[in-house]
């Protein structure tokens, strides 16, 4: 088997039998980068000299048996919105397209700690902004099973990487599916988990009661295995939550009878595509075979959710931007006239249009004599929507139900219409809106030849029925991965 | 007959906490340090940071709910007050606007006219900002984050307030009261407590407030009675000349005795605020309260009424003394220790005072120990020094806080109660001031004072004063 077809559990097990050094391994995904770089465009930056010095270090703590773990030595990319001491971090926006973190993100930080060998930073959409990746300032990653179809986003540079097999895993952002729909355009594995698991210290906020991260990988092992690294309770992070049930791979069980799983009728109707639709109902016909109790049942206030998503995230959003004023870091115009006229000059030229959108429609939800019949309106209707899951989970382990109501659109077809854009986010925001884990799997493919995903989706820290539920459908879908053309 | 006016006065005041690092984040708060010394990711707004709530803020903004009889909100929010301003890193501050900490207070105050109460509308906590530092001379401006994140606390009261003398009073018992608390030592030249006013005139007996404006940088009381009193009148006479009180926010320049326009109503920005999502709600319970309520101290007037009991010092003596927490903890510290009330009350009021006052300092900022004070009372209890060498080694206790034992020791100040070395010294004296003695044995009493005075002299001050004047009588 070549190292690249490895999955990261793989790669580390065979670096710990010496059967594999993690320069070699480095060296061969750094050598499929340069190979396939020019074609996808999942990197920002690939930092080869700092990865090859990483290498060697790991190298000889795994020697020294300092380094045990299962994922000691395995190459990963990081999505451009977390901070990497040291290495340029742009979250692909004008803005910060010259800064360098002093610190690093902790979920970063942990995956170190367990020996990974950080390759570079991953393209996305501006600020987590966009589904496609396509409003990255530094030019949109394109999907590897079809380079003429986007690789969604926001996380799509990681996806796409992970499927273009130019790193071994990555780490993505969630903040309305940000994770889950490029893992579903681009055939791989991607959680999001329960908000508050994996802490969000250094990760640069976009929606910060939304955003999460979480891995995007080849196989529901590797899964559950970079998530038992990446969790923490971390006391930087208010919203980090202590838990005592983060052995994740403990959950890496292929028996789910007695599993009640629900299929949400409002998850199946108008806008879904019936290729899409049909996948993702046989995945669910999978797990009947293999002993679960599936059900249909109306979840409600689906159609609430995008509206509701729009307004919480861009009212973050635009506060959470306001840090990017051409002061203390990041872009700074040229030529100015005075205080006001740098920041007006510096934002406008620093922020792309999705980005200035959001921010738009986040200062008027929150502005003075709008706030009550939009942002707290929203944060009711918020509410609503995580009773309407605690409902569902109380008769349900697991959700199941398409990703994405599509497979990848094609480049350039998504951004002329953003309404448009903003209704591909239906089956994923209402999770982040609920503070749920949700994980997205390849289940087939469309007559186009590009991956369909579904989605799981679990209650509040019950990532562990996800997992069991995925592995389980896993084993039985059989091994599911792009044809190499070499 | 003219009409009369009725000045209504509401006060915003904010507190600098004492706690040793900022809000949300682990620096220090201590003042001064080189430019951005005192920063970290968090409080310099870098990408990725996020805030965790100094778990002290939340205890000294209950004690002064509290203490200002306040009710605490037990599930409080921080909110983001966003605006753009390079001192503002985020280019929000955290503050609370919806749920804050502490709500519908009051606070007894006494004037002349006898005591009243003043309402709290509420108190919130928040971060402080930056400072900005303007160099002409490179054109260009530098900030300094130190001052970024250091907590206050913000205390609304009603529009309770109809004179300086009562805005005073009130600021007086808050400041009091938080010092005592060791919340914070309110300073109003350095900053840590800051007051703006809002004012409104209106004719006696009139049930509408009139338009108010709010005044700031008030930097002592003085200040803010004139500030008080010139925009009193700088309303009354737009009433009478039929003009309009404009809402606006004036700034006071107490050298001119004049304030100026900042910025009116119309130009109010929309701050946007909404909760902070980085902050969870905080939920207080009751246990938690119980026991900020059980660590309160005792506050001044209960101090007051105590030392009437216990002590027999005058009603002047305690006023001042209790009128600081440092002052009063010394006094009885020193008390403790076996020194007469009476006798460390006299070193308090005379030349701790006179100290304080000449080196231009606030009582809070005494730094001697009550041991030295003792040490020194017994030292003059025993006779060991008398009064003017006392004085002398007092200002050295006050100043670097000397023992003065040991210090009476090394600079050989002990009174010589060597009759046969002070006589001799007394003998010498006479036979060098006939005029005086001539004096004296015509009957000018006076005259011995000057001898006296001579022989101290001689004797480098290390003479019992009691003693010279027996012996030179005796002489004589």
């Amino acid at each position: 088997m070549s190292i690249l077809d490895m999955t990261a559990v793989e790669l580390a097990a065979a670096i710990k039998n010496k059967e594999v050094t993690v320069k070699e391994a480095t060296e061969a995904v750094l050598d499929q980068i340069e190979k396939s770089e020019s074609t996808y465009h999942c990197y920002v930056t690939v930092d080869k000299e700092g990865a090859l010095r990483k290498a060697e270090e790991v190298q000889k703590k795994i020697d020294a048996g300092e380094l045990t773990g299962p994922l000691a030595g395995v190459p990963v990319a990081i999505k451009d919105n977390m901070c990497t001491e040291g290495l340029l971090t742009t979250c692909s926006s004008r803005i910060l397209g010259n800064f360098v973190p002093t610190f690093s993100a902790e979920a970063v930080i942990n995956l170190e700690k367990a020996g990974a060998v950080i390759l570079g930073k991953t393209n996305m959409d501006e600020f987590a902004m966009g589904s496609t990746t396509e409003t990255s300032a530094f030019g949109e990653t394109k999907n590897p099973w079809n380079p003429e179809h986007v690789p969604g986003g926001s996380s799509g540079g990681s996806a796409a990487a992970v499927a273009a097999r130019e790193c071994f895993y990555a780490l993505g952002s969630d903040t309305g599916g940000s994770i889950r729909q490029p893992a579903s355009f681009c055939g791989v594995v991607g959680l999001k988990p329960t908000y508050g698991t994996v802490s969000r210290y250094g990760l640069i906020a976009y929606g910060s009661s939304l955003d999460q991260i979480g891995p995007l990988c080849k196989d529901v092992t590797d899964c559950a295995t970079i998530m038992e690294v990446i969790a923490s309770h971390d006391l930087k992070d208010s919203t980090s939550v202590e838990r005592d049930d983060t052995d994740f791979t403990s959950a890496l069980v292929d028996d789910v009878k007695g599993m009640k799983i629900g299929i949400p009728r409002d998850y199946f109707g108008e806008g879904l595509d019936p290729e899409v639709k049909a996948a993702v109902l046989k995945a669910a016909e999978v797990l009947k075979e293999k002993g679960a109790i599936v059900e249909e049942f109306d979840l409600s206030l689906v159609e609430y959710a995008i509206p509701t998503y729009y307004t919480i995230a861009a009212a973050e959003a635009s506060s959470n931007l306001e840090r990017f004023d051409g002061i203390k870091y990041g872009y700074r115009t040229e030529e100015y006239n005075g205080l006001h006229n740098m920041y007006k000059k510096s934002r406008s030229e620093g922020f792309g249009p999705e980005v200035k959108r959001r921010i738009m429609l986040g200062s008027f939800v929150l502005s003075s004599g709008y706030y009550d019949a939009y942002y707290l309106k929203a944060l009711r209707v918020k509410a609503l929507i995580k009773k309407a899951f605690d409902e569902a989970f109380a008769k349900y382990d697991v959700i199941l139900g398409p990703v994405a109501p599509t497979t990848a659109p094609k480049l350039g077809e998504s951004l002329s219409d953003p309404i448009k854009m903003y209704l591909g986010d239906i089956y994923t925001i209402s999770i982040n809106l609920a503070g749920l884990p949700g994980l997205s799997m390849p289940c087939g493919t469309d007559s186009k030849g590009l991956p369909i995903g579904v989605q799981l989706i679990g209650d509040c820290f019950k990532e562990k029925n996800l997992i069991r539920a995925a592995f389980t459908y896993e084993k039985a879908r059989g091994a599911f991965g792009r044809k190499e053309e070499n | 007959m003219e009409k009369q006016y009725e000045t209504v006065i509401g006060l915003e005041v904010h507190v600098e906490l004492a706690t040793k690092t900022k809000i949300f984040c682990g620096c220090s708060t201590a003042f001064g340090g080189d430019p951005n010394t005192h920063t970290c990711p968090v409080c310099t707004g870098m990408p990725g940071s996020l805030p965790v709530l100094n778990k002290q803020v939340l205890e000294y903004a209950v004690a002064v709910g509290l203490a200002t009889n306040c009710k605490i909100t037990q599930y409080c929010k921080f909110d983001r007050k966003n605006y753009f301003y390079p001192d503002n890193p985020q280019n929000y501050q955290i503050s609370q606007l919806y749920l804050p900490i502490c709500r519908n207070g009051r606070v007894e105050i006494e004037t002349k006219q006898g005591k009243k109460f003043v309402g709290i509308h509420e108190i919130h906590m928040e971060e402080d900002a930056g400072k900005l530092i303007h160099d002409e001379w490179n054109d260009c401006s530098l900030v300094d984050y130190n001052r970024s994140g250091v907590p206050l606390i913000e205390i609304v009261s009603e529009p309770d307030m109809r004179s300086a003398e009562e805005v005073i009073a009130y600021l007086e018992k808050l400041r009091m009261t938080i010092q005592y608390l060791g919340a914070s030592d309110c300073k109003l030249q350095e900053g840590s407590m800051r007051a703006d006013v809002n004012l409104s005139v209106r004719e006696v007996g009139a049930k509408e407030f009139g338009t108010r404006t709010e005044m700031k940088n008030l930097n002592s009381f003085k200040a803010i009675a004139r500030a008080i009193e010139g925009e009193r009148e700088r309303q009354i006479d737009l009433l009478e000349s039929g003009e309009k009180v404009i809402q606006e926010t004036r700034r006071w320049d107490d050298n001119k005795g004049e304030s100026y326009a900042m910025r009116s109503k119309e130009d109010a920005q929309d701050y946007r605020y909404f909760p902070d999502p980085d902050l969870v709600p905080i939920v207080l319970d009751d246990a938690f309260l119980d026991e900020i309520r059980a660590k309160q101290p005792e506050f001044r007037e209960e101090k007051m009424a105590r030392y009437k009991e216990e002590f027999d010092i005058p009603d002047y003596d305690i006023d001042i003394i209790t009128g600081s927490k440092r002052m009063a903890d010394l006094f009885e510290e020193t008390v403790a220790l076996g020194a007469q009330p009476k006798k460390v009350s006299n070193w308090l009021m005379v030349e701790t005072l006179r100290l304080l006052k000449e080196n231009d300092m606030e009582p809070e900022d005494i730094r001697f120990s009550p041991e030295h004070l003792a040490k020194l009372i017994t030292l003059i209890d025993s006779k060991a020094i008398n009064s003017s060498v006392a004085k002398e080694v007092f200002e050295e206790i006050f100043k670097n806080d000397v023992d003065p034992e040991a210090y009476v020791e090394e600079k050989g100040l002990k009174t010589v109660n060597d009759e046969g070395a002070l006589r001799k010294t007394v003998e010498e004296v006479i036979a060098n001031n006939p005029q005086s003695v001539e004096d004296y044995r015509n009957g000018k009493e006076k005259a011995i004072g000057f001898l006296v005075g001579q022989t101290m002299k001689a004797m480098k001050g290390k003479a019992d004063p009691a003693m010279v004047n027996q012996l030179l009588k005796e002489l004589l």
